[in-house]
């Protein structure tokens, strides 16, 4: 089998609308996944009886068991009158495994924040939801950013397997050009070529947030 | 239990507060596994009163800061402040942190020895912050304060500037103005001059200095600065393994101290 450019150029843009909602998919999921794992982490560091071993055992779950084998669990719920959309089930289910990582890099934050900042709170008589929003994670935050953005380059990469529950992102976009027409290697070299460039992209601007970012002492 | 006061900043320089003194610690324990580090401390200051407390590492004077600042809590005995239960663990309860504790508490401000501002807030912000959020001053008086007190400390060029741009010595004098827009009762030092390079300690010292001859605040600082502490103070207080060895007029107990760790104390510190 040969290259042949004029189907490949035929192609291009089925695949380029295959990224978008891959890239949609993406910062949908991301967002889930910041927002939620910082409820995890704050909730978990204000040990709460109950609330706070509950999201222990989620993280461990969450990270103890494979991304896919959560994307089928949630994928049955239509059986159980749950029922999703199959782009809503991929975006929740990847925020929902993210954010257990998430929220251990928060973890890591907000236990960097020094403890004369608590203190200095307190002096202050600041509220204790003043002291989370104005002075701990601003700082907690500064400190992780380039982690979190390593972390959304490789959840663009894992929504790829979103492609199992027949969400038409970019991946599942190559496949079936490749099933269709029996010719894969056009679709998926230029689908490699697509997630290489967005991710290098990517890991360029985050190379220059952790210059922005790192301890300047 | 006496009602909560809803505006206590209002009261902060009337003369008709409860008689006796500002603070005072009856019976007041609390230990760290085998170290005790206040043994049954009992201990007034009276109102305006400038106290320092001198002593060997380790001999508990910070926890005392630290307990009328609630970062610890005590583990038997009471502590009052203007009147006011802050805690009371007396017959070992383990107190609680209640709504009127908090309340109390807003009458007590420190300066801490690593000066702890926050490093991602200007000066001016740094010093904002508790006034508009704690006591809800209005943003336009909040910054007009904070402007003068930054300018009482010296630091009027430096408003906008963030710690980490600062020298230690600017980052406590603003921490100094910082706990100075609470306007607090009682102000604690904890060795606010340690963390600093000693051509930086003079500033830091004038303005406290300034502070201590001019504020009918009550002021207790725990200090190695021997010959400040005598300048400064009232009352001297050497503290050695969570208890009061003796204490006197700076003047006393520098000159003719008469337990014999004292002397032994003043000795190491004093030729250094």
């Amino acid at each position: 089998m040969t290259w042949d450019n004029d189907f490949a150029l035929e192609i291009l843009p089925d695949l380029l609308a295959g990224l978008w909602v891959t890239v949609q998919i993406t910062l949908l999921s991301m967002t889930l996944a910041l927002a939620l794992g910082l409820v995890i982490a704050v909730i978990r560091y204000l040990k709460i009886p109950v609330i706070s071993p509950f999201f222990t055992f989620y993280v461990l779950f969450v990270r103890g068991t494979p991304l896919l084998v959560q994307l089928h669990l949630v994928y049955v719920l239509p059986e159980y009158g749950v029922t999703l959309s199959t782009f809503l089930t991929g975006v929740i289910v990847l925020g929902v495994n993210y954010s257990a990582y998430t929220a251990e890099v928060y973890r890591a934050g907000i236990e960097g924040v020094d403890r004369g900042q608590w203190e200095a709170t307190t002096a202050l008589s600041l509220p204790r939801r003043r002291t989370w929003t104005r002075v701990v994670l601003p700082q907690a935050v500064k400190t992780i950013i380039p982690v979190l953005g390593n972390y959304l380059i490789q959840m663009f990469k894992d929504s790829a397997i979103l492609f199992a529950i027949t969400v038409v992102e970019l991946m599942r976009t190559a496949n079936t050009i490749g099933s269709r027409e029996f010719r894969y290697l056009e679709p998926f070299t230029i689908a490699a070529g697509l997630y290489l460039v967005v991710s290098y992209t990517s890991s360029l601007l985050v190379k220059r947030l952790e210059h922005r970012y790192a301890p300047s002492h | 239990m006496p009602p909560v006061t809803e505006h206590p900043e209002s009261s902060g320089v009337s003369a008709s507060s409860a008689p006796g003194p500002m603070l005072s610690f009856e019976n007041v324990s609390k230990s760290w596994g085998d170290n005790h580090v206040l043994r049954s401390l009992n201990f007034d200051v009276a109102p305006g009163e400038k106290v320092s407390i001198i002593g060997p590492s380790g001999s508990g004077k910070t926890t005392i800061l630290r307990v009328l600042m609630t970062l610890e809590t005590p583990d038997d005995g009471l502590v009052v402040v203007d009147g006011e239960p802050l805690w009371d663990a007396r017959g070992g309860v383990t107190p609680k942190e209640t709504k009127q504790m908090r309340e109390t508490r807003r009458k007590v401000g420190m300066v801490f020895q690593s000066f702890n501002l926050f490093p991602h807030m200007t000066a001016i912000e740094n010093i904002m912050e508790a006034p508009v959020q704690v006591l809800k001053m209005p943003k336009g008086e909040a910054r007009e304060r904070a402007e003068s007190l930054m300018e009482m400390v010296g630091l009027s060029q430096h408003l906008d500037h963030k710690p980490p741009q600062m020298s230690g010595g600017q980052q406590q004098r603003v921490a100094i103005a910082r706990a100075l827009a609470m306007r607090p009762k009682i102000l604690l030092f904890d060795e606010p001059t340690s963390a600093l390079d000693p051509e930086l300690i003079g500033e830091v010292l004038a303005v406290i200095r300034d502070l201590a001859h001019s504020a009918d605040m009550t002021m207790l600082m725990v200090t190695h600065e021997m010959r400040f502490a005598e300048e400064i103070s009232d009352r001297v207080v050497m503290f050695d393994s969570g208890a009061v060895v003796e204490q006197g007029p700076p003047g006393e107990i520098f000159k003719h101290p008469t337990h014999e760790r004292t002397r032994l104390f003043l000795r190491a510190v004093l030729e250094r």
